[in-house]
């Protein structure tokens, strides 16, 4: 008995001894952690600063442009016509013009985009995938000058061809919104087919199981799964479409479509695609190239566009998250 | 029973009838000289250690093989006295009849009614909402999973739990009525309780359903099942059938040295 407590005693001690010895949880400093840490923190320190830095610029040059007593927001945001020369300073002329050209292109680039993103990720073998993705990243490359001459020197002739040289302008906006749309159908498709091929096989399986066909497994369990990330290869499609600007300066026109809604007729012209018409990038383009003073009406009512871009975008980001969080269907 | 008992693919005994059926993977020749009978409306267990080739003779009962690009079925599989592999069957609606359920669970991540709904729909249902209704509720109780989900037909699939799921999933493929329902191991991912409740559904259903299951389970199997097809790789890598017979018989009284040495768990 008193041996047994003494043989317990000492292996306790033993016990404790060596715990001391080999269990340290004092807290180590690690110097490379905390080293890339900061690094990483400051590379996304940088691209917020960056985005506070546009904003602020914008918002300051247009403050300028609104504090100015030629400028006043309701005639900004509601009238008809765009003419700094004689101090109208209209920006829905401008904003018309975008959203023809970006919706066409999105008529263009959506349909085809995903038609070929389904045809890539489940049609077409691994061969054949092998040779179209790079090439589809090649088409994405392609500088957008030489789209631009494209869209003037191909896309429009066809349409004058297709529609009559009386009806179709030299300049307009249904050619470079075709164009435009051609230039992010890569984009479109090469983003909705890495959303495609991300849905589990599994899901692809149980369809099949169920006597589904290919076309059937593609556009009723494949394309639902991998609804948000369509989508939101849709609304970067649309924000490149509105951003876009070398194409529209070339193809769409040099001049605003001011229009008086009392007078225009509202589809033989105002919303007419094949008439000249510039766009808020395109307008941007023009003004800058040529000799702009510095701190000029011209000069800061180009950040008021540009702050008119950015909001635009902004809400259809605000909008696409909205409906992502409404319609996805989770497969995790 | 033996492995090839020469009966006439028309034998209303059996509802699929392998013959001489080798399944190729590229090159690489995965089972061989497949002749397996599987009794209509009874329960057939697959067993045999892993890599041996079960799943692979599972799908090609269902041309499930095919969504593998490199895969190749020779031999016949007879269904209804049908090679379902001769050039003009289609292999859409040979899966409409024979249906299948996965080790994993997988859910559409849609609503549990539209999940149940799928196989109806696209097989060109006809009926009113109404009679889909009923359908959707015929197929959750027949997967003993109406009680606990009634209430939240219009919840996502997912929401379920694992054991949950994989009824669901049974549940939809009862939907569509198929003849033959192919499990490959629908349990493996489930507990002893969800396990159980597979089992006694799988008994419930084999009145009206012939169902072709691969377990690795050894007890699932013995207790599960009618007839037992034990698989075991051959010198060269391929699959074979080595023993078929009634469960009982193969589990009490193997006639092959290595069915008893498996089942013994002296390897595998
Ligand atoms: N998609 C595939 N591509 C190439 N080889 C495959 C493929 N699927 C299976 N195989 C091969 O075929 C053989 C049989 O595989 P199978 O999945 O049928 O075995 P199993 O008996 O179901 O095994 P487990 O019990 O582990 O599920 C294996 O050697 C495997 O490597
Ligand atoms: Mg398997």
């Amino acid at each position: 008995m008193a041996e047994q407590a003494r043989v317990s005693a000492e292996s306790q001690t033993a016990a404790a001894s060596s715990t001391a010895v080999s269990l340290d949880f004092r807290k180590r400093t690690r110097i490379g952690e905390s080293v890339i840490q900061g690094f990483l923190f400051f590379c996304g320190a940088v691209s917020i600063l960056t985005t506070l830095g546009i904003v602020f610029v914008l918002g300051e040059e247009s403050l300028l442009f609104f504090l100015d007593e030629r400028v006043s927001i309701v005639e900004f945001l509601t009238a008809t016509s765009w003419q700094p020369a004689i101090e109208d300073f209209g920006i829905i002329p401008l904003i018309n013009a975008t959203f023809i050209t970006s919706i066409i292109a999105m008529v263009v680039a959506i349909p085809l985009g995903l038609g070929a993103a389904i045809y890539l990720s489940e049609y077409a073998s691994a061969r054949i995938r092998g040779i179209l993705k790079p090439v589809l990243e090649i088409l994405a490359g392609i500088p957008t000058v030489v789209y631009g001459y494209f869209a003037i020197s191909f896309m429009t002739p066809v349409l004058r061809g297709m529609f009559g040289k009386d009806t179709v302008q030299i300049y307009n906006s249904a050619s470079a919104g075709i164009v435009i749309g051609i230039l992010i159908l890569p984009l479109i498709a090469s983003l909705s087919e890495d959303a495609l091929s991300s849905v589990p096989r599994a899901l692809r399986q149980a369809s099949y199981g169920l006597g589904a066909t290919r076309l059937e497994t593609a556009v009723r369990v494949v394309v639902p799964s991998a609804l948000s990330g369509i989508i939101a290869a849709f609304i970067i499609g649309i924000s490149r479409a509105i951003g876009e600007t070398m194409i529209v300066a070339i193809a769409a026109g040099a001049g605003p479509k001011n229009f008086d809604l009392s007078q225009d007729n509202l589809f033989g012209y105002v919303l007419n695609p094949f008439v000249a018409a510039e766009t808020m990038t395109g307008h941007i383009a023009r003004i800058s190239g040529g000799d702009l003073s510095y701190n000029s009406i011209d000069y800061n009512s180009i950040f008021a566009i540009g702050l008119m871009l950015f909001i635009i975008t902004l809400l259809l980001n605000i909008l696409s998250r909205y409906i992502v969080r409404r319609f996805r269907e989770v497969y995790e | 029973m033996t492995t090839n008992g020469g009966i006439s693919p028309q034998d209303a005994k059996y509802a699929l009838e392998t013959r001489d059926m080798h399944v190729y993977y590229g090159s690489f020749r995965a089972v061989k000289h497949i002749n397996l009978n599987v009794e209509r409306q009874k329960i057939t267990a697959l067993i045999g250690p892993s890599g041996c080739g079960k799943s692979t003779v599972l799908r090609s009962f269902n041309r499930m093989n095919e969504l593998v690009p490199s895969a190749r079925v020779e031999g016949k599989v007879f269904f209804h006295g049908k090679n379902l592999y001769d050039s003009n069957v289609d292999p859409v609606e040979v899966r409409r009849r024979i249906g299948m359920v996965f080790q994993k669970p997988n859910p559409f991540p849609k609503s549990i009614y539209d999940n149940i709904a799928f196989g109806p729909r696209i097989n060109g249902w006809q009926g009113t909402k109404a009679d889909m209704d009923n359908l959707v509720e015929q197929s959750l109780r027949a997967s003993v999973l109406w009680d606990e989900v009634k209430d939240k037909l219009k919840e996502s699939g997912l929401s379920l739990s694992g054991g949950q799921q994989q009824r669901l999933c049974i549940a939809r493929a009862l939907a569509i009525e198929p003849e033959v329902i192919l499990m490959d191991e629908p349990c493996s991912a489930l507990d002893p309780i969800s396990t159980l409740k597979i089992e006694e559904l799988m008994f419930e259903l084999r009145r009206q359903y012939t169902i072709v299951i691969v377990t690795h389970n050894m007890q699932q199997a013995s207790r599960a099942s009618d007839n037992t097809a034990f698989f075991l790789m051959d010198n060269d890598r391929a699959g074979t059938l080595v023993e078929y017979g009634p469960t009982e018989q193969l589990f009490t009284n193997p006639q092959d040295k290595r069915t008893e040495d498996y089942i013994s768990g002296r390897f595998g």
